[in-house]
């Protein structure tokens, strides 16, 4: 087979392979809604992912927050302390409490969807 | 005095601006490393939700930026000596290069950003890294087309590492569409996916100027024709297409995602360092070759890939993986992949380059640069330790259910060695780039050295 020949094999199966994890690979969590969307946009607006993860991605000098809400070591609450008033290596962001009800949302919803880390990767019956 | 080609002087800029991009990216990551220890340093002025950011960025820059260089640098020795196809389109890429370059710094000083993992600043500007890119494509696949038959092994790893770049930066953006955005878990797999590529696109230019600088050294052309080569280099794209799931164990996509990235490992490293010990073996009882610098560097390159081998092996085993990501292990993966194996490769290519602009310099201080390297790998050696050691101590203190804040205090020590460690390491980069930095003038200016 020559090397050309090689070349296409790979790449059209790369191409299958993206289209199959932009549709069916990846279609298993739910939707998010306005709020949840206004969380996020917060979340990139003030680069939390420079020191807090999300599913592995971000930095480390902070905790990873996939699952802080149903963490029982920690929680919505807890999550809020550090939203209102920052903490000795994070920032205080001053937000107003709606920006914190909408990270809060985007949390919570990252969290409901966080399944690999609470049932080995299964999607929970509802 | 005749003025030297334009592909000349455009190398002699990307060159550059990846020497100071390294340079200042070090100082950024050093910054943020002094962060962990004193966490009111600059808490307000320059946060680690900015110092972490230029850190990325720059140092991403200086491996793009120092591939490139190379690239134009060599483009008349691949292309069977043809002119560039266009100067004009090459200083544009430059042009826009350093506009980016300068947009991207000042808004992280401002504060600005556009908050995506690895590529922080604002989304737009990576239409103008995507279109400079373009630029530099047209230019490259114009000028080699002529030589594509029969082409050595190293014309398809440029050409694989141009065209990956472009198509996994565009992927990185799908997340402006709703479609992508609003649902977590196709988002992230689609960024994890992204990014795992571009690094691999990455490595496609430069493992390609590492291939290309040996068949110079060595005079051996056969080298980069050899099946062994192409198994090489087909093996790199397959990992590059699809080796990223090895980021994802804890993304709830598809199990199959992950299945199919564990079987296609980290064979791919073992490889380019059986190419390297083999091609230094052969030569090494040639004359003058175990003095000749690039040569050494890529020895320590190759103990590199050694070392790193076996930490991504261990670290791509699903169970082992389940403890180690989150922690500083990953981020030492990541540091002996883009310091130890592409940096001290590119710091080959540089010093190649010098060795043929002006070889009774690198004779004269070929005993200095040779000093700053060791500096340099035994730092990072140290550097590379500590965060894996921080990664164990973490491990360990979640398994005894300790919060965030109590993880912190039991890494505190290990933090100060992290952070000389990388003081030392900025040290020997400097020492290395005193020596590079005018021979690069030169070129840019066409003064005789
Ligand atoms: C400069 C780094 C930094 C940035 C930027 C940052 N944080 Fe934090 N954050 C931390 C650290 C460190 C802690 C842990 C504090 C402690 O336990 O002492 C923390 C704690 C938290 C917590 C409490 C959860 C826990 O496990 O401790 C939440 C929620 C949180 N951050 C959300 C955010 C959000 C949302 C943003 C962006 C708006 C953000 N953080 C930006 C460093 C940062």
């Amino acid at each position: 087979m020559g090397k050309l020949s090689v070349f296409i094999l790979l790449f059209t199966s790369y191409a299958a392979y993206s289209t199959w994890v932009y549709t069916n690979g990846t279609d298993r969590g739910t939707v998010m809604n306005a709020q949840q969307q206004a969380g996020k946009k917060i979340w990139q607006q003030y680069n939390c992912t420079s020191c807090h993860q999300i599913f592995g991605l971000g930095g480390y000098l902070g905790p990873e927050l996939t699952t802080v809400i149903s963490d029982k070591n920690r929680g919505e609450t807890y999550a809020r302390v550090f939203l209102q008033a920052g903490a000795v290596r994070m920032p205080n962001f001053h937000f107003t409490p709606e920006q914190i009800n909408d990270i809060i949302a985007y949390l919570k919803y990252v969290d409901t969807n966080a399944f690999s880390y609470k049932h080995g990767n299964e999607q929970p019956t509802p | 005095m005749n003025s030297p080609r334009p592909e000349r002087r455009v190398a002699a800029l990307f060159i550059l601006l990846a020497m100071l991009s390294l340079l200042s990216g070090l100082l950024y990551g050093t910054l943020g490393a002094g962060q962990y220890i004193f966490p009111e340093l600059l808490k307000t002025k320059l946060s680690f939700s900015q110092s972490r950011p230029l850190h990325v960025y720059l140092v991403i820059n200086w491996i793009f930026s120092a591939a490139a260089g190379g690239i134009y640098y060599y483009l008349p020795w691949i292309s069977g000596g043809r002119k560039i196809f266009s100067p004009a389109l090459a200083f544009i890429h430059f042009g826009l290069q350093l506009l980016v370059w300068i947009m991207v710094v000042t808004g992280f000083f401002m504060g600005v950003f556009g908050g995506r993992e690895y590529l922080e600043f604002p989304v737009w500007i990576n239409a103008i890294v995507l279109f400079s890119w373009l630029c530099f494509m047209i230019n490259f696949f114009a000028t080699v087309r002529p030589v594509f038959k029969n082409a050595p092994v190293y014309i398809w790893s440029f050409s694989t590492g141009l065209l990956f770049f472009f198509i996994t930066m565009t992927e990185a953006q799908l997340w402006v569409l709703p479609y992508f955005n609003n649902n977590i878990i196709r988002d992230v797999t689609v960024q994890w996916k992204a990014m795992g590529s571009m690094v691999g696109s990455w490595n496609m230019l430069v493992y390609g100027s590492a291939m290309l600088i040996m068949e110079k050294i060595s005079g051996d052309k056969e080298m980069n024709h050899s099946k062994m080569a192409y198994f090489f280099y087909f093996l790199g794209m397959t990992n590059l297409m699809f080796n990223w799931g090895h980021h994802t164990y804890i993304v709830p996509a598809s199990p199959v995602v992950k299945t199919v990235s564990y079987f296609i490992s980290m064979t791919e490293l073992l490889i380019l360092g059986n190419i390297i010990y083999t091609w230094r073996k052969k030569f090494r009882d040639s004359l003058g070759f175990r003095k000749f610098l690039p040569a050494s560097v890529l020895g320590w390159a190759d103990s590199w890939i050694f070392l790193n081998l076996v930490l991504s092996i261990a670290i791509s085993v699903p169970a082992i993986n389940y403890f180690t990501h989150g922690t500083h292990i990953t981020v030492a993966h990541a540091m002996g992949a883009t310091i130890g194996i592409n940096t001290m490769l590119l710091l080959a290519s540089l010093v190649f380059i010098v060795s043929k602009e002006n070889e009774p310099l690198l004779t004269r201080t070929g005993g200095h640069l040779k000093s700053a390297l060791r500096v340099m790998n035994i730092s990072l050696l140290v550097f590379w330790g500590t965060l894996i050691g921080m990664g164990i101590v973490k491990i360990m203190a979640v398994q005894d259910n300790e919060l965030f804040y109590g993880v912190m205090n039991r890494l505190r020590p290990w933090f100060d060695f992290f952070f000389l460690s990388g003081i030392v390491l900025l040290a020997g980069l400097a020492w290395v780039l005193i020596w590079l930095v005018p021979v690069f003038w030169r070129i840019l200016t066409g003064k005789k050295s």
